[in-house]
């Protein structure tokens, strides 16, 4: 019980660290990547290749002015920043991010808390995240965070909708929801992309919107609302709407790497989950899970300074006409195929079943990109005319 | 949305949301790993792409001759020309009767580097120079006395010549 106790305290200390200075050199990343893209080099004047930046970044804010909106609601102004920033640092808590660590004492999973309720405990804590957005946006009486309030209300609820329904794939194929039992059922067989392609497909673009990133990021729409839900928010208020935005990106890719690439599975060999866990496995895992942590916030960033806006019909329509009844039909489908293969053929989860469930899916792919391609599902200025 | 606007008929290559998103994220890709266009400046005042002009109007200079002495004979030209009356010029004489700038100023705050007082010197005593980093750290020492203006280092402007006005 101690054990368990002094580990999981370190655990906590370890990760809620380590979160906050990924989110500190994320901004960093996102910085230099768009500079990149564009042709500039981007902040690299403090410390070794701007490496301190985030540093500067965060000072400035501790020192600059903490200004009050006269006629804002004081108590849910204050409170509003918390009720954003503390589910964005809880919901990482759930995610394995390395095989378990042997010591002295005993074996130590690397994980804070494998809760039974898995993924679910992550849908729940995140969704309470909009709680922060819409109170910052109401307490400030101002109009535009008060619509980038509303915006980032219907969004975040519309496409939960359609993030929550693609992880039922995940779960048909797993039957758990405890992610330490995902990552096992993956290293059985083949990552979860293969079989869940579209599950994936559509997860990615549910947590785009989901983190108020762009080509989604109504909530802020800087062109439109000055900065939305965080307008008159200054100081470290401000920079703590910054933290939550960054730390719920990092958490969706933790999970996306978890859920659909194998968690920290080492791809092409089976040493890392069998045999007796070993410290180099351990950090071995480590690197690996945050390489493909890595390559989703990348993606995400890469994202960011491609794509334009969409405009808020346009994201609704998306939302409740395309992905919805998208993930609906999905599932169906694959629970059919699923209960042929398990129930009337007999199969376990491996990788003839995920080859098979694979090729399913990649008819199903092809199919979607075809109808995508062809039928406008995002409607220019103009409506469709009527046929 | 808007009612009555005419929709044109495109083919599918051109509207397809899809292939536009994929073009546009191989193009980013793609400008990730190009050449970057920025200038480190306070390291890196010029590059192959970009020098100052020879024609710049920046910080005046006095040039000097083999004495050491200031070109200026105080004829009173470029106080008379300055359109931003930036140029103070009280005139004396020596035993000789040569004439020389008692008291020479440039106010550089004043002054809207409009080279007209290199135009107008006879002498070919002051310049506008190819020069623009002057800062201070109060106000009054942007007023240039003869010592620092005859101190300056950096080249003089061309300026425009209009019997080769693309400066070839």
């Amino acid at each position: 019980m101690t054990f368990f106790l002094i580990t999981s305290a370190l655990k906590v200390f370890v990760v809620v660290n380590l979160i906050l200075v990924g989110v500190a050199l994320l901004t960093l990343v996102e910085r230099r990547v768009c500079a990149w893209m564009q042709d500039r080099l981007g902040p690299n004047r403090v410390g070794p290749q701007g490496l301190l930046q985030p540093a500067a970044d965060g000072l400035k804010n501790f020192l600059k002015e903490e200004t009050s909106p006269a006629m804002a609601d004081k108590a849910l102004f204050i409170l509003a920043p918390v009720v954003s920033f503390v589910p964005a640092m809880l919901t990482f808590g759930v995610i394995p991010f390395a095989a378990p660590l042997p010591t002295r004492w005993g074996i130590v999973p690397m994980v804070v808390a494998d809760l039974p309720v898995g993924f679910l405990y992550i849908l729940a804590i995140s969704s309470l995240g909009v709680y922060g957005i819409v109170l910052a946006g109401w307490a400030s009486n101002n109009k535009y965070a008060l619509l980038g309030g509303l915006r980032a209300s219907a969004q975040m609820i519309s496409y939960e909708i359609a993030l929550g329904m693609s992880t039922v794939a995940v779960l048909l194929l797993a039957g758990n929801v405890t992610l330490s039992q995902v990552i096992a059922q993956q290293q059985r067989g083949l990552w979860f992309v293969i079989p869940l392609t579209l599950a994936f497909v559509i997860f990615f673009v549910s947590a785009l919107a989901e983190t108020n990133r762009l080509p989604f990021d109504l909530p802020e729409a800087e062109g439109e609302l000055i900065a939305g839900y965080h307008t008159e928010y200054s100081s470290m208020k401000f920079s703590m709407f910054y933290i939550a935005e960054y730390s719920n990106m990092v958490t969706a890719s933790a999970l996306m790497a978890t859920l659909f690439f194998g968690g920290w599975d080492i791809p092409f060999t089976t040493w890392d989950s069998t045999g007796d866990p070993s410290v180099v496995k351990t950090l071995a895992t480590l690197i690996v899970f945050g390489a493909k942590t890595f390559a989703f916030l990348f993606t995400y960033i890469w994202v960011r300074w491609t794509l334009p806006r969409f405009r808020y019909d346009q994201l609704m329509a998306l939302g409740w006409k395309v992905l919805l009844p998208l993930t609906l039909l999905y599932i169906t489908v694959l629970a059919t195929a699923i209960w042929f293969l398990r129930i009337r053929l007999g199969w376990e989860y491996g990788k003839l079943m995920a080859g098979a469930l694979g090729g399913l899916n990649l008819v199903l792919l092809i199919a979607l990109l075809w109808w995508l391609d062809r039928g406008r599902i995002v409607s220019g200025s103009v409506a469709q005319e009527a046929a | 949305m808007a009612i009555g606007v005419k929709v044109m008929k495109r083919p599918t290559q051109q509207t397809s949301y899809l292939r536009a998103t994929l073009k546009g994220m191989a193009l980013t890709f793609s400008h990730l790993l190009r050449p970057k266009v920025t200038m480190q400046y306070p390291e890196e005042k010029s590059s192959k792409d970009w020098t100052l002009s020879s024609r710049w109007r920046g910080t005046h200079r006095m040039l000097t001759d083999e004495q050491g002495r200031a070109k200026c004979v105080a004829c009173g030209l470029c106080p008379q020309i300055c359109p931003a009356n930036c140029i103070k010029l009280v005139p004396g004489e020596d035993e000789e009767g040569h004439r020389y700038p008692l008291i020479y100023e440039i106010d550089e705050f004043r002054c809207i580097f409009c080279g007209y007082c290199q135009e107008v010197c006879p002498e070919e005593a002051i310049h506008v120079g190819v020069h623009y980093e002057n800062s201070e750290y109060s106000r009054d020492r942007f007023v240039y006395d003869l010592e620092r203006l005859t101190a300056q280092t950096h080249p003089v402007s061309t300026l425009w010549d209009p019997s080769d006005p693309k400066g070839e």
